[in-house]
């Protein structure tokens, strides 16, 4: 029988919630790495026994964290006694060495000057769909890194990095962080990333080169509002069968492009606000998409104390409000960028944690909600593996 | 033979419970305390010093017979006590956050 696996990280450890085909009744495991902030974690999608968690502080860095066995035990990558008695001998310890490629240089600032690139963290792992060894990590300072050895050792994508336009990203509020990673499924060599606030890129060459695709938006907090880079992107989605049709939630905008992002349109339509962080589409239905509408940038928090998931079942501009089961009152939660997840059940279901510590689910594509953990740690992200 | 008290997340880390003994080539300076740190634990790798800078990380500091010696230059020679392992050296995270 079928099962689901939340991989959720909070802000003090990593939980893993699982359950079976029904998503009714749930097992709560963790936390993992206690006090430390779990900024992501993702299973490889051939072999989702395997799961990589990026752990870090501000206090002892990054740590880059992996299972082999479901979340049940981790290590660091390279470390394992297996590791440490092989050819290479001592000593390892490399799987949190994220080395920008070359001098780093700089960019924009806060304040308009120019800002040496400085590693942070890794905000978002993405498992290729290759070898459950190959894998991408997008980190803060924004850039792009990847491994073949299961995360052992990291090299830089710097192409991404060195775009012409590099001196002119900027940080958002929570970094500069290059957040979203989509590989295409039917094209090994197309991939995607959003930064912010720098925008949207594609490269067609497995990352040797990089296009800002960032036409059609508009940015009204920048002195050329429509410029090539310098968008607060906080989030891209796709569908596996229409890797051409993207979706973003934007800082301000829902936005939506059919041709790779070289073009996109808004697709805000009847949104009551259209900021928002995360957006994901339904597993079956490429067409539906979900969004967390946020009251404003300088609130983030939800309209009137309603939290809501709206959904579109029009590719956008078509908005319903989906309520049962959520909070009707007095509810001042944030729903993060990446804590938004959808498994590959029928019927499909939903998931997303809150800063308040909640994960919700769905497993009715979303029109009925339950929490299924009350009192976590702040959410940061949460992804869901279908385990048949 | 020198003695090591690390904070809870990083013997976590490590998997160790109560002091970390071991041995250091050549003179005993903290440069010389964490490369060896990090080769018996290679998960410590840039936890207390950056990987690519390999200074200090701002939030750790070094203790060392009841004086704060985390200025001090890391190629700087440790106090004897450290060296012989009459004292532990206190490696901590600065009280900070939530």
């Amino acid at each position: 029988m079928s099962s689901v696996r939340v991989l959720a990280g909070t802000r003090k450890g990593a939980f893993i919630l699982t359950s079976d085909a029904t998503r009714r009744d749930w097992e709560i495991d963790g936390p993992y790495f206690a006090g430390w902030e779990i900024y992501h974690m993702k299973g490889s999608p051939i072999d989702p026994d395997r799961i990589y968690a990026s752990q870090t502080s501000g206090w002892f860095g990054q740590i880059v964290q992996r299972s082999d066995d479901g979340g049940r035990t981790w290590n660091t990558p390279g470390t394992s006694e297996e590791d440490l008695r092989g050819p290479d001998g001592l000593p390892r310890g490399r799987s949190n060495d994220f080395r920008y490629d070359g001098i780093p240089g700089t960019h924009q600032w806060y304040d308009g000057t120019q800002h040496p690139w400085e590693f942070k963290r890794v905000w978002h792992f993405e498992p290729a769909h290759d070898s459950p060894d190959h894998v991408y990590a997008g980190v803060e300072d924004a850039a792009l890194f990847e491994s073949n050895d299961g995360g052992k050792s990291w090299r830089e994508l710097s192409a991404l990095r060195n775009h012409d336009s590099g001196p002119k990203w900027q940080p958002g509020a929570g970094g500069m962080c290059l957040h979203t990673i989509l590989l295409d499924p039917a094209n090994a060599k197309r991939m995607f990333v959003a930064i912010s606030a720098a925008g949207a890129f594609r490269s067609d060459d497995a990352g040797e080169t990089w296009k800002p695709i960032n036409r059609g938006l508009r940015s009204n907090f920048m002195p050329d509002a429509e410029a090539e880079v310098g968008h607060c992107v906080h989030r891209i989605a796709m569908h596996a069968s229409r890797p051409q049709t993207l979706f973003m939630q934007k800082h301000w905008d829902v936005m939506r492009s059919d041709d790779g992002g070289d073009s996109w349109r808004e697709v805000s339509g009847n949104l009551p606000t259209d900021f928002g962080f995360p957006i994901d589409v339904h597993a079956h239905e490429p067409e539906t998409i979900y969004v967390v509408p946020i009251k404003s940038d300088s609130e983030h928090f939800p309209l009137e104390g309603k939290l809501r998931v709206y959904r579109s079942r029009t590719g956008g501009n078509e908005w319903e409000e989906l309520s049962h089961g959520l909070p009707e009152r007095d509810c001042y939660v944030n729903v993060l960028r990446d804590a938004m997840c959808v498994d590959s059940l029928d019927p499909c279901g939903i998931y997303f944690g809150t800063t308040g510590g909640q994960i919700y689910a769905s497993a009715d594509s979303g029109d009925s909600w339950n929490a299924i953990v009350r009192d976590l740690p702040a959410v940061l992200s949460v992804e869901v593996q279908t385990l048949r | 033979m020198i003695r090591i008290e690390l904070p809870q997340h990083l013997r976590t880390l490590a998997r160790v419970k109560g002091e970390v003994q071991l041995d250091v080539n050549g003179p005993a300076t903290m440069h010389e305390v964490v490369d060896a740190l990090e080769i018996k634990y290679p998960m410590l790798s840039g936890t207390i010093r950056d990987q690519s800078t390999r200074r200090r990380r701002p939030l750790v500091r070094f203790f060392a017979c009841g004086d704060d010696i985390s200025h001090l230059p890391l190629e700087a020679a440790l106090p004897s006590q450290i060296a012989t392992g009459t004292e532990p050296l206190i490696i901590v995270g600065a009280i900070a956050g939530g």
